[in-house]
């Protein structure tokens, strides 16, 4: 045998692009060792690491069983399984299509027109941001990303394409919020570094924030691009997540808005994983409003296209504009009712979140439980977290945070009573903590008061008639 | 607000401006020219036929069978319902523990049960468009290359080249061989590329080949191996049309010549797979990387987040795969179809005096049109290509398409469509060939006509000057000159 294994295989296959070497992931091996069951592990670690939608499917399962049509393996609907089976053009079926773009157009309120033309399928928004990158910029080229942002950007965007990430610091003092300076600043470093920034990403709403873009943050963000000449993607995924005010402001609108804007600079990724909660089906979309993006990113899209089993069923969903009409809305309701419920669970044992209006999860703040500020006293608290409260939560740091002691707590990937176990578990950790800090100060204290009675021993000791001279009282300060 | 606008170019990557995706070649005319245009037996009789397709649509009637009888396979049916919500949110790209199984027993039984696959190597893809990507992507850097035989599948410059910057080096076949791999061949590719200052790392192969219709001997199996193991270079079989043999000679893989081979270094092979071309189903998008290496399963796997399997069809593939009295019926019975299909194509062409190269896999032949080129070069292959298409209406494919280092080579599908287009197709071709021979024959006529009256006119002349000089001559007359 000749040569090392990493001779033989590429740079992009030996190195760490791929974002799973985090010590993070320690998380999900902590749970898939040890999963929890209300019955069968009553002490298992509950995953709540995981941005998932599964408050619904009650809905959907409804919808499934009365519309056989939709599917071609039902009596009804498998005469069609054959042409479905062979359809393997990269436009991909005009009803999935238009069903999509309908769809989108519901989520914003009917505010703005999605073309089907333009709707370009991808595997899943990881395949659409990967696609994206690759037809935006070259190897060494780089995108803006507001921090905190979700961690497999840096998979997605760069690992295969070479391309690099250029972070913009948000921090707590404004509530995260993106800021002029702060995307200058962040661009200033790129010029610095001689690196060229071909584009600014966006998520909204934000993973991990829970919380959406204002009008105004957009305006700005589409003015900088503008100005910068560069590209704006916004990734829209946690569109329909949305269940209070502020509501949902998409980059379309803004768009739709500022005719004077170049509309070949923007770009949208969506898929149906979370809002639909159907992380399983790959169903990625890609909506640029530059003509030579979709007919690039379409002509790539064979890398991933949706399987058309797939798309002929959702384009029947899709279609069925009572049912999206109803789901949106109850989805929406539930999702607000779990946050509350997750929100006030937490603001009763004094845990904050940022506030927010969307998501699958709440931007969590326990930096009174760290002892120090710092990115390792998160990391242990996160250990403790994982291990001894067993809870899966995902530390800031994973996230790029530029404060230690933000985590991302999940709360749509289980029921009810799964929660309320993990609010009791997260309160006795919190409780533990401030006995603890009350121990520690008692511990203090008294450690305090010891040491000046051994003050006032030594004075006496000093004297050349004291019995107290001996070594042993001198070692116990 | 101002906003300021600048010209395309700048604004997107090079990937995305560069041709590397290969669609600006003019054989894309003979698509549009059935797009616009498209057969249809009643609606349509004189429209395109698509024969540039290498789809497998003889069985549906099975399939279609089967899933009547088992709606257990699908999460739609009344009886499948019960599990959508789990299937819907199982993302783990390992995949369903179900389907990978399923697919690795039904790779076995493709190949005899002569081998065994492990299901923890099953990697999924986007197709096998992904497959092939993701493997360039893990063997090779930019500037690196992969040698691949011609004639080769046009999309592997897609695929294996376009957004992974990688290169590829053809390794010359020519007919006085049929078009096989030769170590000649494989040693100067490789030289060539070394030449040039490319590092070369790995080999592909096509198992039955596209656009060949062949399979590979183990001869050529084993050799492959032994070059790629003395150069320390990967070798990729796509077996992509693995159950699409019928007769003799059978496939064998190169997972047999592996087990031929225990001391082989198994770091070095790998498999690309699909359910598009055995099984029919180009839509589901159901693409397999089969590793060797740990590494490169480990690596790939990570790779199948951009090109995971929808959840809802590796459930249904699962549930069919795996129902081996099924699988064991379809694969005979469709084998038995295509071989059928081709026998009747190849006799069908073989009256009109065109041949193609024996073989017996693939959903296509490789037909040899050199004798109907006005001469032998590209030029009048891309001529004869487009008076196909435009006169004959059919849309065929040029072997420059594939890459193919002889003019007059067109690969011909024939089981993507029912037997009643299969013989208007061959009647077209039947016609046209007769059709140029009447026109060949006629011209050659014409010739030797022209010649002969040459021949006669200067015979006459002289006679004609020597009585001509008679001053009382009526040959002097102006007719006479003027019918010759």
């Amino acid at each position: 045998m000749l040569g090392s294994q990493e001779y033989i295989l590429s740079k992009i296959a030996s190195n760490d692009g791929h974002g799973e070497n985090s010590a993070f992931f320690d998380g999900w091996k902590a749970y898939d060792a040890d999963p929890y069951h209300p019955t069968k592990n009553p002490n298992g670690v509950i995953q709540m690491g995981l941005a998932e939608n599964q408050l619904s499917f009650d809905l959907v399962e409804e919808w499934v069983r009365n519309n056989p049509m939709a599917s071609i393996c039902t009596p009804e609907g498998a005469s069609q399984f054959k042409d479905i089976a062979i359809f393997q053009d990269y436009h991909g079926l005009p009803e999935f299509r238009n069903a999509v773009a309908r769809f989108m157009e519901k989520v914003r309120g009917d505010r703005v027109r999605f073309d089907p033309d333009r709707i370009v399928m991808s595997g899943g928004a990881t395949g659409a941001q990967e696609t994206l990158t690759f037809c935006l910029a070259d190897p060494g080229e780089a995108l803006l990303v507001p921090t905190p942002y979700y961690p497999a950007n840096d998979r997605d965007l760069t690992w295969r394409t070479g391309v690099e990430l250029v972070p913009v610091i948000c921090d707590s003092s404004n509530g995260f919020k993106m800021t002029r300076d702060g995307l200058e600043a962040a661009y200033k470093a790129a010029l610095d570094s001689n690196t060229t920034v071909k584009g600014l990403l966006l998520n909204n709403p934000s993973n991990p924030l829970g919380t959406v873009l204002d009008r105004e943050a957009l305006s700005m963000a589409l003015s900088f691009t503008n100005d910068k000449n560069i590209h704006l993607i916004c990734d829209e995924i946690y569109s329909a997540t949305v269940f209070d005010e502020p509501g949902f402001v998409s980059i379309a609108e803004i768009l739709a808005e500022s005719p004077d804007a170049n509309p070949d600079l923007v770009h949208i990724v969506y898929s149906l994983s979370k809002d639909l909660g159907f992380p399983g089906f790959r169903v990625g979309i890609l909506y640029s409003y530059n003509d030579a993006v979709v007919c690039c990113a379409r002509k790539m899209s064979s890398f991933g296209l949706v399987s058309t089993q797939t798309q002929r069923m959702l384009a029947s969903m899709l279609a069925d504009e009572e049912f999206v009409g109803k789901f949106l809305a109850e989805s929406a309701a539930r999702l607000g009712a779990r946050r509350a419920a997750m929100c006030q669970g937490l603001a009763q044992m004094g845990v904050g979140s940022l506030k927010g209006s969307a998501g699958l999860y709440c931007w969590m703040d326990l930096r009174r439980l760290l002892k120090a500020a710092t990115f390792e006293a998160e990391m242990e608290l996160w250990r403790v977290i994982v291990n001894d409260v067993r809870i899966n939560v995902s530390p800031g740091a994973s996230f790029h945070c530029a404060e230690p002691g933000w985590f991302r707590v999940c709360f749509a990937n289980m029921d009810e009573e799964t929660m309320r176990v993990a609010l009791s578990r997260i309160s006795k950790l919190v409780v533990q903590s401030k006995s603890g800090e009350a121990r520690k100060q008692c511990r203090r204290r008294s450690k305090l008061e010891i040491s000046l009675s051994f003050r006032r021993l030594e004075e006496i000791m000093m004297s050349p008639h004291s019995p107290m001279t001996s070594p042993l009282v001198r070692t116990m300060t | 607000m101002e906003f300021k606008s600048r010209n395309q170019g700048q604004l997107l990557s090079k990937i995305a401006t560069n041709d590397g995706h290969g669609e600006n070649s003019p054989y894309f005319d003979g698509w549009k020219a059935y797009d616009s245009d498209p057969y249809h037996p009643t609606e349509n009789p004189h429209g395109v036929i698509q024969m540039g397709l290498a789809e497998n649509q003889l069985c549906f009637d099975l399939i279609q069978e089967w899933i009547k009888n088992n709606p257990k396979a699908s999460i739609c049916t009344a009886e499948g319902a019960a599990d959508f919500k789990d299937i819907a949110i199982y993302q783990d790209y390992h995949g369903l523990p179900q389907f990978r199984n399923a697919v690795a027993r039904f790779m076995e039984k493709v190949r005899g049960n002569r081998v065994r696959f492990d299901p923890d190597r099953i990697v999924m893809s986007g197709g096998a468009t992904g497959a092939q990507e993701t493997l360039a992507f893990c063997l090779a850097d930019r500037g690196e290359a992969l040698l691949v035989p011609t004639p080769y599948y046009p999309g592997n410059d897609r695929d294996l080249t376009w957004r992974t910057g990688v290169k590829l080096v053809p390794v010359v076949c020519e007919s006085g061989d049929a078009f096989q791999i030769t170590r000649a061949a494989l040693e100067a590719a490789y030289k060539q590329a070394q030449d040039s200052n490319i590092r070369v790392k790995g080999l592909l192969l096509n198992n039955p080949s596209n656009p060949l219709g062949t399979v590979i001997d183990k001869q050529t199996l084993q050799q492959s191996l032994e070059f790629t193991a003395d150069k320390n270079i990967h070798l990729i079989c796509d077996e992509i049309y693995s159950a699409t043999v019928s007769g003799q000679p059978g496939f064998t893989s190169i997972a047999e010549i592996v087990q031929e081979n225990p001391h082989c270094n198994l770091d070095l092979i790998h498999i690309v797979y699909s359910l598009s071309k055995d099984l029919g189903f180009p839509g589901f998008r159901v693409g397999i990387v089969y590793s060797y290496n740990d590494a490169v399963v480990s690596c790939a796997r990570k790779m199948s987040s951009f090109g995971l399997v929808s959840t809802q069809t590796q459930q249904l593939i699962a549930a069919m795969l795996s129902d081996e009295e099924f699988m064991d019926k379809f694969l005979a019975e469709s084998a038995r179809r295509l071989g059928k299909r081709r026998a009747d194509m190849c006799e069908g062409l073989g009256q009109v005096g065109i041949w193609n190269l024996e073989g017996n896999a693939g959903l296509f032949c490789w037909m040899d049109l050199r004798r109907l080129l006005k001469a032998a070069t590209y030029e009048a292959e891309l001529e004869l290509w487009r008076l196909i298409v435009e006169e004959v209406k059919l849309n065929v494919s040029p072997g420059a398409a594939f890459h193919c280092s002889e003019p007059g080579w067109f690969r011909v599908c024939f089981a993507n469509m029912d037997d009643e287009t299969m013989e208007v197709a061959m009647e077209r071709i039947r016609m046209f060939v007769v059709r140029k021979r009447e026109e060949e024959v006629a011209r050659k006529q014409r010739r030797r006509r022209r010649m002969e009256l040459e021949v006669s006119l200067s015979f006459r002349l002289r006679r004609e000057e020597l009585v001509m000089m008679s001053p009382h001559s009526p040959m002097a007359s102006p007719l006479v000159r003027a019918r010759t």
